[in-house]
């Protein structure tokens, strides 16, 4: 604790005022005095208070003492690390002083903004100044960490967020391996037949994207795939990707349409249609899918059922079908990932009381989109679920599955544009009378209002009440062979049963079923709804909290496909700017393992939420990749034989900062406010 | 032989009689022993807690007590009537989630020399025990009178589907327990898309016109869907629908007739046991004509039907214009 | 130190939480109706339950205590399970029910008197009952029914599903006792809230 004073530190100790956000609860000129005095057995040498310590001017002043004072050491007292550790640790990189060599106390955060009494706070303050010093003189000179970006980028998903990601990065002149799970790339946007407000056919705006994907020589296109495997880190991962069998030979096949003509299973396809149309058990899911290629299903073939039929193989002019394919497995470099992989739609059979799935004519979202589009399984005509009936009125129920804490308690937030869209087809194609039933109407976005605007012009009747149930038990004349939709009219503050012969469920959306499995295989966190956690909500919506994984599209949150085309830029912007530079520079803070302390335990082994943790069975010790670990310090809490330090957060550092905090004599509720 | 407390709750002992007389009946079916609780008092149905708030949760709080001091190898009550089972399960629920509550009950009990420790028994309606314990298989080897022919509408009212804090029952909005148990005994049974709409429950006394609103959406639907009969399994929604039906009639002017029947009498008749040991003929609306129908069946004459087995098939004629439903859900416990 | 703060009376949605178990959840309605369009009984309600929501929140303590929406009640669940809120309503309407016998407000009082009579046969007797109930209520406020009521009970008598007696508990003296004590309890505890 008294070390010679040729080897002790010079350390600089400035106290920011933050305005009145410190100032007004801590005494920082007394702070400042106190730390000059009561700390320069510590080697303290010089101790300032200062107005705002981020500005140019308070840079400066610490510039101009390193320089001067010849200061080793640098603690700051102002706000959260999150906000300016870097401005400091700039500031003593410009003077000549190694930036690891700085620390920053939040004496904003952690006791301005959360005490009341002056006395006290400050004498908080005071302490943990004493345990920044203490640490200080412990910390070592670090060289930030230098990775560089190998050039080609992984985008998983082929929806409209993933397509525009591809198409941007691809078009600055680096490769892009597109991976989608589903035969063709396009995702739900390929399944909808008109965008909201503008009405824009999706096919029409969609389909030369899908074009410039699948022919772009700067994209490697493998749909029918999955990821199976993720290793390395940002600049450098190795990805695995299963090619799951088509049973057509790309190579031959031209797409021709030969073998899904001739083939005899008809199916349901649960898919593209939504369950409401039919395909065969070899087919393209759409007209316009990109690539060209079908897909067998095995499932439904007649071959693979009982080893005869071949109608396919027999017919086909370029001998393109294999019923022997297996999957393959493809290992490809790249320096960044993107993940698009979308959203599912909420179950509308989780509510019983609306009776999809019981009730012939209430359709979902996503069948009615079928509905209406010409290419879907009715041609484009809005018709019952007997295939020719035009409805003459159809209601329209908003919010189903979200806002609601027995299913999802977030809002979907596409939905309310999604229904009006519907009335407004509804209105268009049939003259039917048309109801929507909301809770709240939601229309905040460039012309959004105008098109609810537009919707009521044209007679959409709206009621604004939650439906309580849709039934076909009829309770007086006129409801007979009728869906009936009860609800309370909350305006007119009526119960009402509104008899129809259509209802449409506006579905919520909801993340993948396996979300939590795809996060895991890329080394990111979800939210306990299951989207994919950003790295920060407003200023970096695109990264994760991995370097090197990025995020678009609904899978991060719902959103509509303006804000998801508007991701997928992003997302690739940041990529192009990282593969531009080259290289990037990591934080040094990594953990450690002293292979003669480790066990061999393996307690870390699965802890480590970023797969930085290697285990070497023939040496029975446990490694650390710097290249993947963010140094969160869990495996350092859990090694049980203390083999695992964190750089800047060794034992001797964090037992000197406690040492500082305890040094000097404090009022008893003073440690129990020192959290 | 399974061994269960048994709550039969006031209307059991009148109103509801049938309703222990079939239980009574089938009981060794079923294979189970029912031990009454002695000196049980009335749950309070949903008047006394109108009226007060503490001691209705004491009433019933006396009822868990002597039930946990009789607790001779089990710790399940079984409660056959709605109300009385959820006012039973409610307090054990609300006293073990509200301390406040908790020690307020027991320090209501204590003045008459009784304790309770919420969680010391569970409480269960006899369907739940029928369906989870003994199980449709077992139901099914029983029957020797199939109910073939006999169009049945399941109606499951409110209290056990709602608020049903332990989910036993499935679903409260469109439960297919006791669809099940009657399927086993071979009756046709009807999707009844009121199952769980509301009976009137006291709105007969307090104002019977909007009782008698509920009780023809409830007639009205199990006959437009052409049901012989109505299956209950609660004295208050058995009570309303069977002797209030003829008020309903000449509120309304109509002339409907269902019959309205314990699930317990269905259960006996198809296990073979006779009308009258399962107190049938003392309905208000004569169900004769219905049963008659299983006796039909019994001989053989009639064919089951299969409306309520609705299969999807994915074949289909050529010129077959319509869209295909979807699938019904599966949960994922059933699926495992 | 701190100065004590004076003591608010406590609002008309504050007495509605505190006396109902658990937590009610009733200040996170959003009132979306779900309620009001599930009830059974909503087309006979003064107000629908999503109203007398709002009219608690607006203090409307007097107007919501005289309105026969508590007494509608069926006591069905559909509101409860269906509220996307999860606000525990069929237990606020008992809420409401027993402060507007309290507070001695509602207007029509058939439903009062019934709940009151059928709680007097269970405390004189630990057990319900039906003959008793129903003819004390019907003579008092449907006595114009009283006939056609007393043919269906002749023929519940006639088919046995009827008694002249009240059946009786053994233990009588303890459930009085029991129930005196809550009532105690209760008011003690009604008594503390107000000071």
């Amino acid at each position: 604790m008294n070390p010679s004073q040729d080897e002790k530190e010079r350390i600089g100790v400035y106290v920011c005022h933050c305005g009145s956000n410190i100032a007004g609860v801590v005494d920082v000129e007394d702070v400042a005095v106190w730390a000059g005095d009561k700390l320069a057995d510590e080697g303290v040498v010089v101790s300032r208070d200062y107005k705002f310590m981020c500005s140019s001017l308070g840079q400066e002043m610490i510039e101009q003492d390193i320089a001067e004072q010849g200061l080793t050491r640098v603690v700051v007292a102002a706000c959260s690390p999150h906000l300016h550790e870097k401005t400091f640790r700039g500031a003593c990189a410009r003077a000549g002083l190694n930036p690891y060599l700085s620390e920053l106390v939040s004496i904003r955060e952690q006791v301005s903004w959360v005490h009341t009494d002056k006395q006290k706070a400050t004498a908080k303050a005071k302490a943990m100044i004493a345990g920044g010093v203490e640490r200080v003189i412990e910390q070592e000179a670090l060289e930030p960490l230098k990775v560089p970006i190998h050039p080609a980028t992984l985008v998983v998903g082929g929806g409209i967020a993933g397509i525009q990601a591809a198409l941007e990065i691809a078009e600055s002149g680096s490769l892009v391996y597109l991976v989608e799970r589903e035969p063709s790339i396009g995702g739900h946007m390929a399944q909808f037949d008109k965008t909201f407000p503008t009405l824009d056919c999706a096919a029409c705006i969609l389909t030369p994207k899908m074009v410039d994907a699948g022919s772009h020589p700067n994209i490697e296109l493998y749909t029918w795939s999955e990821v199976e495997r993720v290793d390395g880190s940002v600049g450098n991962f190795t990805v695995t990707i299963k090619k799951k069998p088509r049973y057509v030979n790309e190579e031959l096949c031209t797409g021709c349409g030969i073998c899904v003509e001739k083939c005899t299973r008809n199916v349901i396809d649960g898919e593209f249609e939504a369950g409401l149309g039919y395909r065969k058990a070899i087919y393209t899911p759409f007209p316009q899918a990109v690539p060209k290629y079908p897909v067998l299903d095995t499932e439904n073939c007649t071959y693979f059922e009982k080893g005869k039929c071949k109608a396919c193989q027999l017919l086909c002019p370029t001998g393109a079908i294999d019923f022997e394919q297996t999957e393959q497995y493809i290992t490809v470099t790249v320096g960044n990932i993107i993940l698009a992989t979308g959203f599912d739609l909420f179950d509308a059979r989780r509510v019983p009381q609306y009776g999809y799935g019981r009730l012939k004519n209430v359709f979902t979202s996503l069948e009615f989109e079928r509905l209406s589009n010409a290419a879907g399984p009715t041609n484009g005509e809005i018709v019952l679920r007997d295939g020719v009936t035009k409805p003459e009125s159809v209601g329209i129920i908003h919010c189903v599955g979200s806002r609601d804490r027995n299913y999802n308690n977030y809002c979907s937030v596409i939905c309310c544009m999604q229904s009006l869209k519907f009335a407004h087809l509804v209105k268009e194609r049939t003259g039917a009378t048309v109801y929507n039933f909301y809770i709240d109407m939601r229309t905040a976005y460039k012309d959004y209002d105008e098109f609810y605007q537009h919707v009521m012009e044209e007679g959409t009747i709206f009621v604004r009440g939650r439906v309580a149930e849709v039934t076909d038990a009829a309770r007086r004349s006129g409801e007979e062979d009728k869906l009936i939709i009860q609800v309370e009219d909350t305006l007119a503050g009526r119960q009402r049963r509104i008899p129809v012969d259509m209802v449409v469920l506006s579905a919520g959306l909801e993340p993948r079923r396996d979300a939590k499995q795809v996060a895991h295989t890329f080394g990111i966190s979800c939210s306990a709804n299951g989207w994919f956690i950003e790295k920060h909500p407003k200023l970096d919506p695109i990264a994760t909290m991995t370097e090197g994984v990025y995020i678009a599209g609904c899978v991060q949150g719902p959103k509509d496909i303006p804000s998801s085309v508007a991701q997928g830029a992003a997302a690739a912007a940041r990529v192009i700017s990282r593969i531009n530079k080259g290289e990037i520079e990591l934080e040094p803070i990594r953990a450690t393992v002293d292979a003669h302390k480790c066990s061999g335990c393996r307690i870390c082994n699965d802890l480590c939420p970023f797969n930085a943790i290697v285990w070497h069975e023939d040496e029975m010790v446990t490694e650390i990749n710097h290249a993947l670990c963010q140094g969160c310090g869990t495996c350092v809490a859990a090694c049980p034989a203390g083999a695992i330090s964190g750089t800047g957060f060794s034992n001797e550092q964090v037992m000197s900062q406690i040492e500082g905090l305890l040094m000097f004599e404090q009022p008893v509720d003073l440690l129990a406010m020192a959290v | 032989m399974s061994k269960y407390l048994f709550y039969p709750g006031c209307s059991l002992q009148r109103s509801a009689r049938p309703y222990l007389d079939s239980l009574v009946a089938i009981k060794d079916d079923l294979d189970i022993e029912l031990l009454e609780i002695d000196d049980w008092n009335c749950c309070g149905a949903t008047e006394y807690i109108s009226v007060a708030r503490l001691p209705a949760y004491a009433l019933n709080g006396r009822n868990l007590a002597l039930a946990a001091n009789q607790s001779n190898g089990t710790s399940t009550v079984v409660a056959p009537c709605s109300a009385c089972y959820l006012n039973l399960a409610k307090t054990d629920r609300y006293m073990r989630i509200d301390p406040d509550l908790n020690a307020s009950v027991n320090d209501a009990l204590a003045a008459g020399g009784l304790h309770y420790d919420p969680g010391t028994v569970t409480v269960r309606h006899l369907l739940d025990i029928i369906y989870h314990q003994i199980g449709i298989e077992a139901i099914k080897r029983k029957v020797v009178r199939p109910l073939t022919g006999l169009r049945v509408a399941p109606y499951y009212g409110c209290m056990i589907v709602r608020p049903d804090y332990e989910n036993r029952f499935g679903s409260p909005e469109y439960p297919d327990v006791l669809d099940q148990v009657l399927r086993a005994l071979g009756a046709t049974v009807v999707d009844f898309p009121v199952k769980t709409h509301c009976c009137g429950g006291h709105m007969t006394q307090i104002s019977p016109p909007v009782a008698y609103e509920l009780i023809r959406r409830l007639i009205y639907a199990a006959d437009s869907y052409q049901a012989d009969i109505l299956a209950t399994l609660c004295p208050m929604c058995q009570l309303n629908l069977d002797a209030y039906q003829d008020d309903m009639n000449k509120h309304f002017a109509t002339d409907y007739s269902v019959p309205i029947v314990y699930f317990t009498q269905l259960m006996g008749l198809a296990f073979g046991h006779e009308p009258q040991e399962l107190g049938l003929g003392k309905e208000m609306v004569d169900p004769r004509p219905a049963l008659a129908k299983v006796g039909v069946a019994v001989e053989g004459m009639v064919s089951a039907e299969t409306t309520s087995t609705k299969r999807h098939s994915q074949r289909r004629r050529k010129d077959d214009p319509s869209l295909p439903m979807p699938q019904p859900l599966i949960k994922e416990e059933d699926a495992s | 130190m701190t100065p004590i703060a004076p003591t608010k009376p406590r609002s008309f949605l504050e007495q509605v939480e505190a006396g109902t178990p658990g937590d009610s959840r009733l200040s996170m309605c959003i009132q979306c109706g779900t309620c009001g369009g599930s009830c059974p009984s909503a087309e006979d309600m003064d107000y629908s339950p999503r109203q007398i929501f709002a009219m608690i929140r607006a203090d409307m303590k007097d107007r919501v205590l005289r309105s026969n929406s508590p007494w509608y009640c069926v006591s069905c669940y559909y509101c409860t399970i269906r509220c996307p809120q999860e606000v525990h309503i069929t237990d606020i309407m008992y809420t409401l029910k027993h402060m507007a016998i309290e507070a001695d407000l509602y207007r029509d009082s058939a439903a009062p008197d019934l709940s009151n009579t059928f709680v007097s046969y269970v405390e004189n007797n630990g057990r319900s009952f039906e003959f008793g109930l129903a003819t004390r209520h019907y003579l008092k406020h449907q006595p114009l029914n009283l006939v056609g009521a007393a043919a269906m009970g002749l023929e519940m008598f006639s088919k046995g599903r009827m008694d002249w007696r009240p059946e009786k508990i053994k233990q009588t003296k303890q459930l009085r006792a029991i129930l005196k004590r809550a009532k105690a309890i209760e008011a003690s505890q009604k008594m503390e809230a107000v000071a």
